[in-house]
């Protein structure tokens, strides 16, 4: 016999925890957010803090976007949303960093803020010939990457473009030279990224550029309008990729399809870092509107894209950054990518791919953000991991906004409707509602998050001083005092640049080492430096370009927390060589030269 | 999503020689099997295979603990599966509990929210609305293009009509897209946006599951066929409004309003004729709906 009531019993059981399902999507929702910014903790909390210092440092760029082809002037300002880079390197070999900003309005001026060393920086860029490369009719700078192409102990100019590519020789750090033609660069790439590498391990920086609109595309003279992504996450008519090997006689040879490249993503950024413990560089490409590519390096003699078989490249997002980070102080470099996430419409979450442990044959990789806590970030730019409050760990900074416009309005619901579309209808900038000066995901706070060192990471942006809403695009890292700290300069789209000081709590210690190759490249880039205090090892390696259209000081910085002592510095070189330093002094720079 | 569809859900198996005749109860699991698989091995559209597993898991899982408890019985999976799968592939997050919760919250849906012995809600349709509602910022929609080819476009559409076809449902996917396409004039005309881009949604992935396994659904949709059509052009209605208020999720919403105050209201009428009925007869029609226990 079943009970008469049984039926009304369930049904209330049943409702129960229906309601209490429903109940759990709003908690478990702020829940995810718990690491949101919080306003009101106390500086020093997090053990460093912010002041954005750029005026009083005389650094008063404010970034001016292109204007391309009238005929895409109803989403001019999602076309023309990139150009805003900075790239760091003590280009005059004074001991002081300098950086550079590209500038992106025809005839506009980049910036070389040379280091006063008194907390002053100069823009000598007119000055040293780096200034006037965005000439009607020659394209407008997107980024610039710094490298000793030529051995010669002073770092040379990359300046990718929308545009042609230009190449200036450091002429010992007094002047620059335009070398592009002679070097034999391609005449318009629609760069959104490049790095210098070494993949062939001979002692030269070769160069790689990612072509990120459609080869032979003119932003300012259209032939069509038939010129956007063709799919929201599948697109693959961008801009074809170069590969340039350096020929050590200032002259780069085209290798890219030889070497067995071939991607027509969208690429925003790109990065080389020997992942797979090859002794080689092997390259990651964030990709716009579709899967990212990680094009693994055969011994140098070939590049093959395993981005699908390690796990990486196998979900279509908006890609925007590449940076590597040993988040856990086991060897092991993870690679940030940024994406978007808009409230309500698109939440594809940042990833953090960490190989997994204990490896694989595949060398796999697991997202590992949602768990971690770095996975929203609003339409996220560039990102830098770096021990921001010298407590041993890697801290992760990310700057965002895309369009910030009309405050009340936003472009979203219009995006996407096209978004969603065939390709025949996205395809066609003229399809694209009209943007009537709405925002599209701006005015966002940006992300500082600070890692534990074991699984999480903590959101203090606005408790360490990092207020500002100005649609990021670069951010590095770089400490320009020589205090031991990293300090933080951001890129804004259309906006100033900022200059964060970073004021570290007292009785945190640090080490920084400063290479320069002898076998291998003189730039060092491609060395892997594996600092060994208080039971854990750190890796960093020297870079190229790191996040979005930016580049990091090569300097290596390692924060050690209360440590007293640093074990061992191992440095791998890209020749191969590997060098040990024993018990070196804390609380300074090393600098140090590849034994013979 | 749909459940299994009309009749052929309340109908038998096949016997005998019959056995190799595809029963139309497997028809909807079918198409929506061969989409997913089509557009993830080609496309890669999932994020991962767990979170679509976890859905279809926790869909299934809800389904026999509820159904076997209420009635007695196993209930058919056919239906918790393709609620869990239609989650797995609508619901994009960066995190495991949405799938698990929106799988729960639809099938739990289907003994909890019950008026006469029907429930009013399409389970993942209500499922999808609440959580996109109360968690924006860690849910959105399958919102983009499976590749840039039209081939496999055509090929679902084809695929679609031919099943909804045989199970007596094309009228409904039909009614909606032309309701759809006539709208989008207004939309185009009232926002100054180009027709072909208030037409664009439409050709994406979601519609296409929107329109083959949702507007379908017989448990929720009223019962003359005039009324399902007219009951379908509301839904493409209360979607314009919302379009028209820039709501990025219009079509799950309008359904998700419109569909229950249909039935609503054909009880409402059922219960009006039956009171005529018994007055002018002396008896009452018997509720065909099923009821909980």
């Amino acid at each position: 016999m079943v009970p008469a009531n049984r039926p009304h019993l369930l049904r209330l059981v049943w409702t129960l925890l229906f309601v209490a399902g429903v109940a759990a999507i709003p908690v478990l929702n702020r829940r995810t957010l718990a690491t949101a910014p919080t306003v009101g903790s106390a500086p020093g909390r997090f053990g460093f803090h912010l002041q954005e210092v750029a005026r009083e440092a005389g650094v008063d760029f404010v970034h001016q976007p292109p204007v391309f082809d009238p005929q895409l002037s109803h989403i001019m300002p999602q076309v023309a949303s990139t150009g805003a880079s900075v790239a760091v390197a003590d280009f005059d070999r004074d001991g002081w960093q300098d950086f550079y900003f590209t500038n992106s309005a025809d005839n506009s001026l980049n910036r070389l803020y040379r280091n006063g060393g008194d907390g002053r920086f100069t823009d000598v860029a007119v000055q040293l010939g780096v200034a006037a490369v965005n000439r009607t009719g020659t394209g407008v700078s997107m980024g610039a990457v710094w490298g000793d192409y030529d051995n010669d102990g002073y770092e040379d100019l990359l300046v990718y473009k929308y545009g042609g590519p230009l190449l200036f020789h450091n002429d010992g750090g007094k002047a620059f030279t335009d070398v592009s033609a002679r070097a034999g660069l391609p005449t318009w790439v629609n760069a959104n990224s490049a790095t210098w590498l070494d993949f062939d391990r001979d002692g030269r920086l070769d160069l790689f550029i990612a072509g990120y609109w459609a080869d032979g595309l003119n932003l300012w003279r259209l032939e069509s309008t038939r010129i956007m992504p063709e799919s929201f996450e599948y697109a693959a008519n961008g801009g074809r990729k170069y590969l340039l090997r350096n020929q050590g006689d200032g002259t780069f040879d085209d290798v890219t399809q030889a070497m067995g490249i071939t991607s027509r993503r969208w690429t925003l950024a790109v990065a080389a870092a020997d992942l797979r413990g090859t002794g080689y560089p092997d390259l990651f490409f964030a990709n716009d509107y579709g899967v990212s590519e990680l094009y693994a390096n055969q011994g140098g003699t070939r590049f093959v894209d395993v981005a699908e078989n390690t796990g990486v490249g196998r979900t279509p997002k908006s890609g925007m950054n590449a940076s590597f980070g040993d988040i856990f102080n086991d060897g092991r470099l993870a690679i940030y990518k940024a994406n978007i996430s808009e409230p309500g419409v698109l939440v594809q979450g940042n990833d953090l791919w960490v190989p997994k442990e204990g490896g694989s044959a595949n060398g796999e990789y697991d997202n590992l953000a949602p768990s971690l806590g770095v996975d929203l970030g609003g339409w996220s730019w560039g990102a830098q991991f770096g021990d921001l409050n010298n407590d041993g760990t890697l801290d992760l900074y990310l700057v965002n906004g895309y369009v910030s416009a009309g405050e009340r309005s936003s472009y979203w619901y219009d995006f996407s409707v096209i978004a969603v579309g065939h390709s025949s209808i996205i395809g066609d900038a003229r399809n694209w509602p009209d943007m009537r000066g709405r925002s599209f995901s701006g005015y966002q706070r940006k992300r500082v998050w600070v890692n534990d060192g074991v699984g999480r990471f903590t959101e203090v942006a606005q408790s360490v001083g990092a207020s500002d809403t100005h649609d990021g695009r670069a951010v590095a890292l770089v400490d320009l005092g020589n205090r031991g700290v990293l300090d933080v300069i951001v890129a804004n789209q259309g906006g100033p640049a900022l200059v964060y000081r970073n004021t570290v709590t007292p009785g945190r210690h640090w080490i920084d080492v400063e290479l320069e190759g002898t076998a291998s490249n003189r730039s060092a880039i491609g060395a892997r430096v594996e600092t060994r205090f208080s039971g854990r090892t750190q890796r960093q390696d020297v870079l190229a370009a790191s996040g979005f259209s930016a580049q990091n000081q090569r300097r290596i910085h390692v924060g050690l927390g209360g440590a007293t002592t640093v074990d061992t510095v191992t440095i791998v070189w890209p020749s191969g060589r590997r060098q040990v330093i024993e018990r070196p002094a804390i609380d300074q720079l090393h600098r140090v030269k590849e034994p013979a | 999503m749909t459940e299994v569809t009309g009749a052929a859900a309340a109908g038998p198996l096949p016997k005998g020689g019959q056995w190799l005749r595809l029963d139309n109860r497997f028809l909807p699991p079918l198409l929506i099997t061969s989409i997913l698989l089509t557009a993830h091995l080609s496309f890669g559209i999932l994020e991962g295979w767990e979170r679509t597993g976890l859905a279809i898991v926790t869909a299934f899982a809800s389904e026999m603990v509820l159904g076997r408890i209420t009635y007695g019985k196993w209930p058919y999976a056919a239906s918790a599966y393709i609620t869990g799968i239609s989650v797995g592939i609508l619901l994009r997050s960066p995190f495991l509990w949405p799938y698990a919760l929106c799988a729960f919250i639809s099938i739990a849906s289907k003994y909890v929210l019950r008026f006469r012995g029907r429930h009013l809600w399409n389970p993942s349709n209500l499922g999808v609305s609440l959580v996109l509602f109360l968690a924006p910022e860690t849910v959105s929609l399958l919102s983009v293009q499976w590749g840039n080819v039209v081939a496999p476009m055509v090929v679902i559409w084809l695929l679609g009509s031919v099943i909804v076809w045989r199970v007596g449902r094309f009228y409904l996917s039909a009614t909606y897209v032309a309701s759809f396409l006539l709208f989008s004039l207004v939309r185009a005309a009232v926002t100054g946006i180009p027709w072909v881009a208030a037409v664009a949604p439409i050709t994406g992935p979601m519609y296409q599951l929107f329109i083959f396994f949702m507007v379908t659904d017989p448990k929720v949709t009223v019962r003359p066929m005039w009324a399902q059509c007219l009951v379908v052009f509301i839904v493409a209605f209360v979607e314009l409004i919302l379009r028209l208020n820039e709501v990025v999720y219009a079509p799950f919403y309008a359904l998700c309003v419109v569909g229950p105050c249909a039935l609503l209201v054909e009880m409402w009428l059922d219960a009006r004729r039956a009171k005529l009925v018994v007055v002018g007869a002396g008896f009452s029609r018997p509720d065909k709906g099923q009821g909980i226990a």
